[in-house]
């Protein structure tokens, strides 16, 4: 499978010592192949995750390009411009109002539907719905973008043509193209397109439920939807908290290519977050390096502290909480 | 619980209740959720089949009107569009190759449970998940090793994923028994024979579920290719398509990216096209694979 580089196999003698660095020979000694097995991941690991962090530094310097690494270091200064910044604030308050709205909307859409595919009785018309179901979360950003524009078109997009037909509106709904539409139509599209494939998780849940509970709680006079509250919930509430933890990570996420593919001019005012910031403030014809890479460490950070942060509230609370 | 079974216990399960008018309600609501999913695309391809003439006239809506193939040999005449659909598919086949041989060679021995330093090597890589770096120290630091603008930017980086990892670690660990191993191992085979001989070929669902995830995610994406490149031979398709969106929106000024966008764009037949030159190969696959992706998306809930 892979060259066979040996790491320990001069030392085979050792085998057996006591001390530290000798159990460490001969552990390497008896086990060369799986070490030597990790070698070509690691050092996918190595090069493109850990050799990125010392660029980190750019953050805390004032990066010219001619200068390059050489560039004058100014501490904090890059951030405390970044906080005044008036485009920054826009892009941050999107990100979370976005977000908030996402974890509001999105986060409880998959359960339902889990909840609903699971009170589903005939097998065929199950399976059928469920590969339908999933099939969006494999389509491009690009291309939902596209078929969204298609579709919702003031003038010749189906819905408003459709709409106008049937005598409904007099004149196309800008779904796409006015800022407050956008925003509905967007986060809207987002539910469609996560929906099938989020209910996965907690239908396996669901299936780690014990049946025997289902049978005494029917015994005991529960109704299907006694059930649901009672036994189908509380069984998939550990997975839902986890899930929930893992998404306030994400509390200032903001996918490029969603977002990139759904912008235009009109709505430019909501469409402009964080990763549209970071995009254009350093690849852009601006080129600060410096400012685009001091936002991006605060976007990671402020997400790790709300795993950190919500895994600890998720534990005062009695759950179990990430790990 | 058992107590609580009563008399009837042993008698069968759970008794069919009727079909109720919330069973009803519940399939009418995914059956038109269902349909949100299809009819976009029905009017789509209607719409590639359909004359420029019909589609202005807002005539199309699930089945084309002045069926021609146009459209689809426009975008086959296009020497941009085949040469990117065919680099896509390139990068797409050799980013999931080598994505599922370096994650089955770090799955593997960290699936060992007695192999010293796993718990280590695993935080080290479970660090990146949960921090990265971001845009442009990526950025730099490709520009130092000197894949920007190159095809490997497009590949290489993406091939190792920590959680895709875990996940077909957890599968090594938990769908195969660990006695297969034992009895290998005192039959005098290496480690290297039982994991090629042993667990690889036992292993089908998780490979397939995580080829799936990389080719889709290959496939789809565009990002990197706006971040990391500036040839127009290194432009996947997702890319093309959206800087041919890009020009057919309302009031957007073309900046010099989208000239091609510009220069294709875009009788809406055309881009109706393109739009199903992009989605047709996932369509094509997905059916095949769809079995095994719920087992992956599972093992992904299994905390490792």
């Amino acid at each position: 499978m892979i060259a066979q580089r040996s790491l320990g196999r001069p030392l085979k003698r050792s085998f057996g010592t006591g001390s530290v660095p000798g159990r460490a020979i001969a552990a390497a000694a008896k086990y060369w192949q799986l070490y030597a097995m990790l070698v070509l991941p690691l050092a996918f690991v190595i090069l493109f995750n850990y050799c990125v962090y010392p660029n980190l530094r750019i953050a805390f310097m004032n990066y010219r390009p001619a200068k390059g690494w050489a560039s004058d270091w100014v501490g904090m200064g890059t951030f405390a411009k970044v906080f005044k910044d008036k485009d920054f604030f826009r892009a941050f308050r999107n990100t979370l109002v976005f977000n908030i709205a996402d974890i509001i909307l999105q986060f409880p859409a998959p359960i339902i539907l889990a909840l609903m595919i699971n009170e589903l009785r005939a097998k065929a018309f199950k399976r059928v719905s469920q590969t339908i179901l999933y099939l969006p979360h494999f389509l491009s950003s690009v291309i939902v973008a596209s078929v969204a524009y298609t579709l919702f078109r003031p003038e010749t997009g189906l819905v408003n043509v459709a709409l106008t037909n049937a005598g409904f509106i007099a004149k196309g709904i800008p779904f796409l193209t006015e800022k407050w539409h956008w925003v509905i139509t967007y986060l809207t599209i987002n539910i469609w397109q996560q929906i099938g494939w989020g209910s996965i998780i907690y239908l396996a849940a669901m299936m780690g439920i014990d049946p025997t509970l289902y049978e005494a709680a029917t015994v005991d006079g529960a109704g299907r939807f006694k059930r649901l509250r009672h036994v189908t919930l509380p069984g998939i509430r550990p997975t839902i908290v986890m899930l929930l933890i893992m998404r306030m990570g994400q509390l200032l996420g903001s996918g490029f290519e969603r977002l990139n593919a759904f912008g235009n001019v009109n709505v430019r005012e909501f469409q402009y977050q964080l990763s549209i910031y970071v995009y254009e403030k350093g690849l852009g014809p601006a080129g600060d390096f410096s400012r685009s890479a001091a936002v991006g460490l605060f976007q990671t950070l402020v997400g790790l502290v709300m795993v950190l942060l919500s895994d600890r509230a998720a534990k005062l609370l009695g759950e179990d909480g990430l790990v | 619980m058992t107590v609580s079974m009563g008399k009837r216990a042993g008698k069968p399960r759970r008794r069919m209740e009727q079909f109720s008018a919330a069973d009803a309600a519940i399939m009418i609501i995914i059956v038109l959720l269902c349909l949100t999913c299809v009819l976009p695309f029905v009017h789509v391809i209607a719409k590639s089949l359909s004359s420029s003439a019909a589609v202005l006239s807002k005539r199309v809506f699930f089945w084309p009107e002045g069926f021609n193939w146009d459209a689809y040999t426009r975008v086959l005449n296009s020497s941009l569009m085949v040469s990117q659909l065919g680099f896509t598919a390139q990068i797409t086949i050799a980013q999931t190759v080598l994505s599922l041989v370096v994650t089955a060679l770090c799955a593997y021995p960290l699936s060992r449970r007695y192999l010293p330093g796993r718990f280590v090597i695993t935080m080290i890589i479970m660090v990146t998940m949960y921090f990265s770096a971001g845009l442009i120290p990526t950025y730099l630091l490709y520009k130092d090793i000197g894949i920007l603008n190159t095809v490997w930017a497009l590949v290489l980086p993406g091939a190792f994923s920590a959680y895709n990892m875990l996940i077909m670690r957890t599968y090594f660990m938990t769908s195969i028994p660990d006695s297969l191993e034992e009895s290998a191992i005192i039959d005098g085979a290496s480690h290297f024979t039982v994991f090629a001989r042993i667990w690889l070929p036992l292993s089908k669902p998780v490979f397939a579920t995580l080829a799936l995830w990389v080719a889709v995610a290959r496939w789809n994406g565009y990002a990197d290719a706006m971040y990391y490149t500036t040839k127009r031979t290194l432009q996947p398709i997702q890319y093309l398509l959206y800087n041919m969106i890009l020009s057919a929106r309302p009031s957007e000024s073309l900046s010099g990216e989208s000239q091609i966008g510009a220069a294709l764009s875009a009788p809406e037949a055309l881009q109706c096209a393109v739009i199903m030159f992009a989605t047709v190969p996932i369509l094509v696959i997905y059916p095949f694979l769809q079995k095994y992706f719920v087992k992956g998306v599972m093992l992904g809930a299994v905390k490792g």
